[in-house]
């Protein structure tokens, strides 16, 4: 206790001097920055992942063929999960006959009140008429029914509609439901009604084709908890879906934002602990007389240690807590300039990031001084007498080890991807080598430079390789720093912009699908006179995995849900000459057009949860027939293409003689909507899908993440700033001090700037060089291997980095050195020497 | 010449067994005292045999020329440095069987210092300055010890002020209350005089010796200022790493 009280006090007499402050800041912007990213991209990820269950009306879904079981009404209601019901099914439903009304294919729809749990119904009053809100849902005795029913019926909203044994009122329009993308196959208009008519109409019976949705929105723990508590546990004909399930465009984009998120929000960790350890390194270095001299006066390394420990650790929570409050303040701010944004609002933040914040900034602080301070502990006394005496400690340099692997994992769980973390701390530690080496190599190699140049250059080349040890770690720390924020801009410019140009303005935005193989051409020719591009047109054959190497297939074998799910029901296969531009080979050989063996090529995703290789062979029940094949290839496929793709595709001719219909998608510009109209009165066989809902989904995600990097990049740049500061402050002492010898030997202003500026140029050139190529390096690793964007040489970076690099670094080392210049000599040898 | 000291040429004395003290143990006993370090020219020898020791209450100088050694002995005696071989007993405590952190809380318990630099910590006030051993020593009284001994050293109105406001004269009294606030039975001072004009050195020793009478502390100071020596009840001087002669009968005639 009399320890701690003597540290504190110690601490309060230190923290006046000055040298604290600069790790207090270093350690205030790890934590800020940390905790705000971690605020924001939490509640984004929220707000995102809200708004992108609109499309299925909830944030989860449960969906059987029989009625719900009441084990999930339970879990439900123990979780105090909001619900809703949704039972559809297809039915013929007519208009009034003797007025000459038709009668068409509807699917029924009957929902309970509290539909949607997310999102809003749109509705009109009339054909033609303004569409709002639904604030509730169809009352008793009457139907919402789209449009296009309509036309096809010939019927008007306030005519009865018939729907099995009883007539219902139609009382408006539907422009639009959230969750239409759930029913992706769905062909027939949508009619939707009160789930207490549902009986009156005596549809529902042995043998109906029914399916049954329980949709379930709440907090995002207990949703989570909801899903965990039945994983595994489904019975046959039962599921439970979230959007990402759902919608894989959504699922990419959301896993593609988080990890821009991560990325950044590592990158600012990386360069907040570089400032860290610099910080502290300078800080114990200034405490090394005054550790001698507590030796000299009785002190124990035990006293030196906790005295010091002490004080960093108040010091650090201080800085922590402080961060802490002001990630939070930010985050508020932030917030508060997006409103607007989302079309739902930003859920209310969570403790958690403060308290990750501070668990970072504590990890930090004791990873990045504790070497030094074991460091400290060593100090000879002998110090006292001869002030070039520094201590050494193997302990420490471990200890060092320590805080580098503490560091990469909390890169890795800050990342939130194991992957994308270990990309990236592979990475600077790779860079960090290389720096490391450069540094030596060039510090080495400066005696044979000093040859070449002459006076004030010579002496700033000398000086570094005088300053070796201190030389060598500011190229690495300013390595580190440019590159971290070199890949930062990389992120926030080239990396974003080439996700959101993925998702241009001519992606197609409708799909076609139950095109049958005797339309195809008249399809094409519809195209064509509409001076639209003929979209490639794709066969399905609907068909049931059995057998992987003539092994049946028992879908409760699988543990992944997926897998399950997969290989219990039927799904769609295609056949294909060529690779969609899409789709890229990741396994085995793409097949010639002209091969006639049965082969398939499978998505790595599929096959990896179903334990597909290159090699096996598949056995599908088609339409009650085997149909064998050898997988030949893997492909990777860019789900948020809007294309149309499957999972599975065979080679051309092979699936000929299996009953197809096709499907398409194109690209239809705004306001040209008559031509699908026009498409649909010609084949009213054929379903056309809008996607428009789900691509602006996937732009929301693209903007929001896009936003918020750019946000974690000023912080980046603060951070970015202290390493800067830090690293030119870690040499200052000794450079002030020569400054001053050669002030009084008789150098003249001009002269001393040339030497400082020889070796800070030299340095920011090293660093911004290594900086540059780790960058552009790690930029495209990253982006093939983990964020799935395709990667162009940006050959700004290497000229930012260089010239950035060298010209700031000597730019903040002649200020930091301005004393050095500026004051009278004496009085700087008096205070350091 | 006082029995006490026997010089390292004219000594057979063996080594002693550490032993408790009593009031006729010397406050310091060195014994064969070598220190040597490997260089790229060979073996370099910087104190070689030094055999003496220095009775309480005295005050013996250690004079030489630069780079004779003078310091490299202090901070063997002091404990601050490992010798080749030799003993120091401080209060008949052999110093080099201790730890390091035996031989830090040793120099808490008994021994002072005042350098040429003054080695004040720069971040604490010239009070903070005179506490930290008191405090590092778990005193409860520190703040008025410090007071109090400050402003015997004639800084009261300064207590406040850090070191670099201080000037060098200043800085030093700053360096000698804090030498002397704990007590200490044996006060080491390097160059306490070096950094500092002629008349400032002068007023600086003139406390150190009134503080070592009042006191009653063992004083042994490493200096080349040969008035300052002069002051001293012995002088030491050591040459190439070897005390040559010892001159206590020119000390006393001062």
């Amino acid at each position: 206790m009399k320890k701690f009280l003597l540290a504190l006090r110690l601490l309060r007499r230190n923290a006046k001097s000055g040298e604290a402050r600069v790790l207090l800041i270093a350690l205030f912007i790890a934590v800020a920055s940390v905790t705000t990213v971690s605020f924001f991209a939490d509640r984004v990820e929220s707000a995102l992942n809200n708004q992108a269950n609109e499309l299925i009306a909830a944030d989860v879904v449960v969906t059987s063929d029989k009625p719900i079981d009441v084990r999930f009404y339970d879990e439900a209601r123990r979780l105090k999960l909001t619900e809703a019901e949704a039972t559809t099914f297809p039915s013929m439903v007519a208009g009034d006959e003797t007025r000459g009304q038709g009668v068409n294919l509807a699917e029924i729809k009957a929902i309970t009140a509290g539909f949607p749990l997310r999102g809003k119904i749109r509705i009109a009053d009339a054909q033609g008429g303004v569409d709002r809100d639904a604030t509730s849902i169809p009352a008793p005795g009457t139907v919402w029914v789209p449009d296009v029913l309509l036309s096809r019926i010939n019927a008007r909203v306030g005519d009865e509609l018939k729907v099995g044994a009883i007539k219902l009122k139609i009382a408006a329009l539907v422009v639009k439901e959230p969750d239409s993308v759930l029913d992706y196959m769905g062909i027939a208009p949508r009619v939707m009604l009160n789930a207490s008519d549902l009986s009156a109409t005596k549809l529902v019976q042995i043998g109906s084709r029914i399916t049954y949705r329980l949709l379930l929105a709440g907090d995002r723990k207990a949703v989570e908890e909801f899903s965990a508590t039945f994983k595994g546990k489904m019975k046959r004909g039962e599921r439970i879906e979230s959007v990402r399930d759902a919608r894989s465009e959504v699922r990419v984009a959301l896993e593609r934002a988080q990890n821009f998120l991560g990325l950044a929000a590592l990158l600012s960790v990386i360069l907040a602990s570089v400032a860290v350890a610099l910080a502290a390194r300078r800080y114990s270095q200034r405490q090394l007389d005054s550790a001698a001299m507590m030796r000299c006066l009785g002190a124990t390394q035990a006293d030196i240690f906790s005295l010091n420990l002490w004080q960093f650790l108040v010091l650090g929570l201080g800085a922590c807590v402080l961060g802490a409050a002001a990630g939070f303040i930010f985050q508020t701010a932030l917030a508060a300039m997006l409103t607007g944004f989302f079309t739902v609002s930003l859920p209310a933040p969570t403790i958690l990031p403060a308290l990750q914040g501070l668990a970072i900034g504590m990890v930090l602080l004791l990873g990045f001084t504790l070497p030094p301070l074991l460091a400290l502990r060593k100090v000879p006394t002998l110090r006292v007498l001869r002030r070039d005496l520094d201590p050494f400690d193997a302990g420490a340099s471990l200890a060092y080890v320590l805080g580098f692997v503490t560091l990469a994992a909390l890169i890795i769980w800050r990342a939130g991807d194991i992957k994308l973390g270990a990309i990236a701390v592979a990475g600077f530690v790779i860079a960090l080598a290389i720096a490391g080496l450069a540094g030596w190599l060039l510090i080495r190699t400066t005696s044979s430079l000093r040859g070449a140049t002459s006076g004030s250059w010579r002496y700033g080349l000398a000086n570094m390789k005088r300053h070796a040890g201190g030389s060598l770690i500011q190229i690495m720390a300013l390595g580190l720093g440019i590159m971290a924020m070199l890949l930062l801009t990389l992120v926030r410019t080239d990396l974003i912009s080439k996700w959101q140009g993925n998702l241009g303005d001519n992606m197609p935005n409708r799909f076609v699908i139950n095109m049958q193989s005797d339309q195809l051409d008249q399809v094409r020719q519809y195209f064509k006179e509409k001076n639209l591009s003929i979209p490639d047109l794709y066969p399905m054959v609907r068909g049931r995995l059995v057998e992987i190497n003539d092994k049946k297939i028992v879908p409760a074998d699988f543990k992944d849900e997926r897998a399950k799910r997969t290989s219990e029901r039927e799904f769609n296969l295609s056949s294909s000459a060529t690779l969609q531009a899409d789709n890229k080979i990741l396994a085995g050989k793409f097949w010639a057009p002209d091969d006639i063996e049965k082969q398939f090529s499978v998505e790595d995703g599929i096959a990896k949860s179903l334990g597909i290789n290159v090699g096996d062979t598949l056995t599908y029940d088609i339409a009650g027939s085997k149909f064998t094949g050898k997988v030949t290839s893997l492909r990777k496929v860019e789900w948020d293409s809007f294309k149309a793709n499957f999972f599975v595709i065979a080679n051309p001719g092979v699936l000929d003689s299996y009953p197809a219909s096709y499907i398409s998608s194109f690209h239809l510009a705004p306001g040209n909507e008559s031509v699908v109209n026009g498409l649909v009165q010609r084949f009213p066989n054929l379903s056309v899908i809008d996607l428009t809902a789900i691509m602006s989904q996937v732009r929301t995600i693209t903007d929001q993440v896009a936003n918020a990097v750019s946000f974690v990049f000023m912080f980046a740049l603060a951070a970015g700033l202290v390493v800067l500061y830090a690293a030119i402050a870690s040499t200052q002492d000794e450079r002030v001090f020569d400054a001053a010898v050669m002030r009084t030997l008789g150098a003249n202003r001009k002269q001393m700037i040339v030497v400082q500026l020889a070796e800070f140029l030299a340095i920011g050139l090293l660093a911004g060089l290594i900086a540059s190529v780790g960058a552009m390096a790690l930029a495209a690793v990253l982006s093939e291997r983990v964020i799935n964007v395709p990667y162009t040489i940006n050959w700004w970076i290497p000229f930012i980095g260089i010239v950035g690099g060298a010209a700031g670094v000597a730019l903040a080392g002649l200020l930091g050195t301005r004393k050095a210049v500026d004051s009278p000599p004496l009085a700087t040898i008096r205070e350091l020497g | 010449m006082p029995d006490s000291i026997s010089l390292a040429a004219k000594s057979t004395t063996p080594s002693t067994p550490s032993t408790p003290s009593t009031p006729t143990t010397p406050i310091i006993d060195v014994q064969h005292l070598s220190k040597r370090v490997i260089t790229a020219d060979g073996v370099l020898v910087i104190v070689n045999n030094a055999h003496f020791s220095v009775s309480r209450g005295e005050a013996v100088a250690v004079v030489g020329a630069s780079g004779s050694g003078k310091s490299t002995l202090l901070g063997l005696m002091a404990g601050l440095d490992n010798p080749s071989e030799g003993k120091v007993l401080i209060n008949g405590e052999d110093l080099f069987a201790l730890n390091e952190d035996g031989r830090a809380k040793l120099r808490g318990r008994l021994v002072g210092f005042v350098f040429q630099s003054f080695q004040l910590l720069p971040s604490l006030t010239a009070l903070e300055n005179v506490m930290l051993p008191l405090e590092l020593a778990g005193v409860a009284d520190a703040e008025s010890r410090a007071q109090a001994i400050l402003t015997r050293v004639g800084l009261a109105a300064r207590v406040k002020h850090y070191p670099k406001q201080l000037s060098g004269g200043e800085q030093q009294r700053v360096a000698i209350a804090r030498a002397f606030v704990s007590e200490p039975k044996l006060l080491f001072a390097d160059e306490p005089t070096g950094n500092l004009d002629a008349k400032t050195g002068r007023a600086m020793i003139e406390l150190l010796f009134e503080l070592n009478r009042e006191r009653g502390t063992t004083l042994i100071l490493v200096t080349h200022d040969l008035g300052l020596a002069a002051r001293c009840n012995r002088r030491l001087v050591i040459d190439a790493g070897v005390i040559q002669t010892e001159d206590a009968a020119q000390a006393m005639a001062m």
